[in-house]
């Protein structure tokens, strides 16, 4: 019996809910309406008033801005003007003569063609791998987050040390991959063969761009709806088609914000691999503008010349950056 | 055009969890049939292994001739409509109806015909260039519905499709919904926690609870003849109300106040003595001034709804909360020496142990 009156006052529970709520014309006891107490303003006791107070908080902000970027910006536009006699002692304004010289070299032209090559494969692969694993991570979320851990490895090792270890493995005559390679019949020695070496620094910067890029397309993945990618089996996508057609699509605003990082990240945060690796050779090889800055420019002492292609640089990225703003958000869907 | 069968369709999830428990029942060609049940009875679950989202443990699910337990949701031509509308937000309101019909591969003519043909039907003409997140709510709804139409699928399937619209644009979707399946006669299975909304749509209703099926019939037939507690409880609004009681004699009960009251023996048997519910439908019961009858029950009143159309008056016969639905011209309850009376033919009886009804003639399945 008692088991019985539980159930129905289960039962009663349960569709009461459901009473008249369809029109939910369901006479509620109103609320008095207790007019809300005049509220006496708080008592400012800021020192600032309200007009100063958000500068005053911005002033921290603009200070980092100024003095770590704002500041070597405009003194490296104005090295960029000047000559330095070899002593150092003398310093004359040249107007554009550095940036002229600049554009006399070869070397600097090869440069150029160096850091646009390895930063569009850099990028490229590392997007395409990243969005790969994060792909069949989202597909078996179980494993995720173990596979989650071992990616993000990569990210935390300095760009240093990773150069390291693939120096290690690509080793000739020691490397595992270096051995496994050779072993297969090709003459692998980045150390002499420059196109090997750039395929060296290409490898070292995406294996520690990829989890970055990794970790953002799967949040980017596993934010997308079930429901739509199941609308989109039923509606009869194979699953190829369902990833260009939905998936990617809806992925686009992590895709365009990690394109931004990735390109320039290969760009400028290569410095160290680069550095470590190869050191810009063999016969300049992997020799990109941001490593040229730095061999002119601390090595070669050279801070006219330096300056400039570091100007130039800036440049290089501004427009970069505002032509995916501007061209690739179009193509982003919402 | 298809019927749908299911038979014997279990499903336990990877952590063991059985979500439903052997469900058999018949959408007959051109039919609407609704599953109902409260949260978590595993609606969503069946109508997913029809669509062929979730794996089937055991059991065989039929759509026209074929068995498509093992066969991929696009191939198993139906069209789905989901409670969050699934929309896909790139794309606009034209090509979120087209997608089905390009996957497949259908010419572009084609396409446009169905699609603004669609569009006509449910209103959307002027939004068709539209992305999602510029519509309303019921606006989503519609194109969800067309994405389904345009495909023409043998079956469709609803997971409470108009649970995310407010009171009154629900009540509007419904009946055009009704309408639309009416004049498109395509099988159809509706998922819904709303009995009214159940109660409304279906040629057929499937009661669910806690993975089981608790009945299956017309939407009347289920309200008429509830088999069991559970059922009289769910369908229906207000409630039925159960009041405890021993057969005392044949067609008469004592309730435990020492009340009596009269049912119909002949709608079923109860030997004397045997403990049961007894179940009363708001509207089907008086409420009478005074105690003439030292016999009837007695209610005890506690809270007048006034809804225009009639009142709701709330009060306890015994211990139990007990509702009488009233119409406008009942004189409304005065002063609180009140009883209660009821024609006995409609009074339902359950028995207490097993919550089975005594007095449905309609089988348990
Ligand atoms: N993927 C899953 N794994 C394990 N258990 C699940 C899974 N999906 C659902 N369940 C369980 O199965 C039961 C039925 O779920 P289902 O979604 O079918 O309920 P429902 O009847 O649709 O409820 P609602 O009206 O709230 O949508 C629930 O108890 C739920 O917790
Ligand atoms: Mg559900």
């Amino acid at each position: 019996m008692s088991e019985a009156e539980a159930f129905a006052g289960k039962v009663d529970a349960v569709s009461r809910d459901s009473h008249f709520t369809d029109d939910g014309k369901l006479a509620q006891p109103r609320d008095l309406a207790v007019p809300a107490p005049a509220q006496s303003p708080v008592e400012s006791r800021a020192i600032f008033s309200g007009k100063l107070l958000p500068y005053v908080l911005l002033v921290p902000q603009l200070a980092i801005s100024l003095v770590f970027f704002y500041w070597p910006a405009a003194q490296a536009l104005w090295q960029s003007f000047l000559v330095q006699d070899a002593f150092g002692l003398s310093t004359e304004f040249v107007w554009f003569e550095n940036y002229a010289e600049l554009f006399t070299r070869p070397d600097y032209y090869h440069a150029v063609g160096v850091t646009f090559l390895f930063s569009g494969v850099v990028a490229f692969l590392s997007l395409s791998l990243a969005l790969l694993l994060a792909t069949m991570a989202d597909r078996q979320i179980k494993a995720a987050r173990v596979y989650r851990t071992l990616l993000i490895w990569p990210y935390a090792v300095a760009p240093a040390v990773a150069s390291v270890l693939f120096i290690f493995m690509f080793q000739p005559g020691l490397g595992l991959f270096a051995r496994a390679l050779q072993a297969s019949g090709l003459d692998w020695n980045p150390i002499l063969n420059g196109a090997q070496a750039l395929i060296l620094v290409i490898i070292a910067a995406v294996w520690k761009q990829i989890s970055y890029n990794f970790l953002f397309f799967l949040a980017g993945l596993q934010a997308i709806p079930k429901s739509v990618i199941e609308a989109a089996a039923i509606d009869g996508a194979k699953p190829w088609r369902r990833f260009w057609t939905v998936v990617f699509p809806l992925l686009s605003p992590t895709t365009f914000f990690l394109i931004v990082v990735n390109i320039t990240y290969a760009f400028f945060d290569t410095l160290g691999i680069i550095d470590t690796a190869t050191g810009g050779g063999p016969n300049k090889a992997t020799e990109t503008l941001v490593y040229k800055v730095f061999q002119d420019g601390r090595l070669g002492a050279d801070l006219g010349g330096s300056a400039a292609q570091s100007v130039i640089l800036m440049a290089i990225v501004i427009t970069l950056t505002a032509i995916q703003f501007r061209y690739v958000e179009r193509r982003v869907h919402y | 055009m298809a019927s749908v069968v299911l038979n014997e369709v279990r499903k336990t999830y990877a952590g063991g969890f059985e979500a439903v428990k052997g469900v058999s029942f018949t959408v007959s060609d051109g039919g609407l049939c609704v599953l109902v049940g409260p949260s978590g009875c595993g609606k969503s679950t069946l109508l997913r292994m029809v669509a062929g989202l979730e794996t089937v443990s055991s059991g065989d699910i039929r759509i026209g001739e074929r068995r498509v337990n093992d066969l991929e949701p696009m191939a198993r031509d139906i069209a789905m409509v989901f409670q969050n509308y699934a929309l896909y937000p790139h794309m606009s309101v034209f090509d979120n109806m087209a997608y089905g019909l390009r996957n497949r591969g259908t010419p572009k003519p084609e396409i446009e015909k169905r699609v603004k043909e669609a569009a006509r039907i449910l209103e959307l003409d002027a939004l068709l260039e539209r992305k999602p997140r510029q519509l309303s709510g019921g606006q989503r709804q519609r194109v969800a519905m067309g994405r389904a139409i345009v495909r023409k699928p043998a079956a469709f399937l609803f997971d409470e499709p108009l649970s995310n619209l407010d009171a009154k644009l629900r009540v509007q979707m419904r009946i055009e919904i009704r309408k639309l399946q009416r004049e498109l006669k395509t099988t159809s299975i509706y998922v819904t926690h709303d009995q009214l909304e159940a109660m409304t749509l279906a040629d057929r209703l499937v009661v669910m609870n806690g993975g089981h099926m608790e009945q299956v019939g017309t939407a009347l037939d289920v309200f008429q003849n509830p088999a069991s507690v559970f059922v009289a409880g769910f369908i229906g609004s207000p409630p039925m109300n159960f009041l405890a009681g021993e057969v005392d004699t044949q067609g008469r009960l004592r309730l435990p106040d020492g009340a009596f009251l009269a049912f119909d023996p002949k709608r079923g048997e109860a030997q004397v003595g045997r403990k049961v519910l007894a179940g009363l439908r708001p509207e089907n019961v008086a409420l009478r001034n005074g105690v003439e009858d030292g016999a009837a029950p007695r209610f005890r009143l506690e809270l007048v709804e006034e809804l225009g159309m009639g009142r709701l008056v709330h009060g306890k016969v015994g211990e139990r909360p007990f509702t009488v639905a009233q119409g406008a011209s009942d004189p409304p309850p005065s002063g609180y020496s009140l009883s209660i009376g009821i024609e006995p033919a409609l009074v339902h009886l359950f028995d207490a142990a097993s919550g089975l009804s005594l007095t449905s003639a309609a089988p348990r399945r």
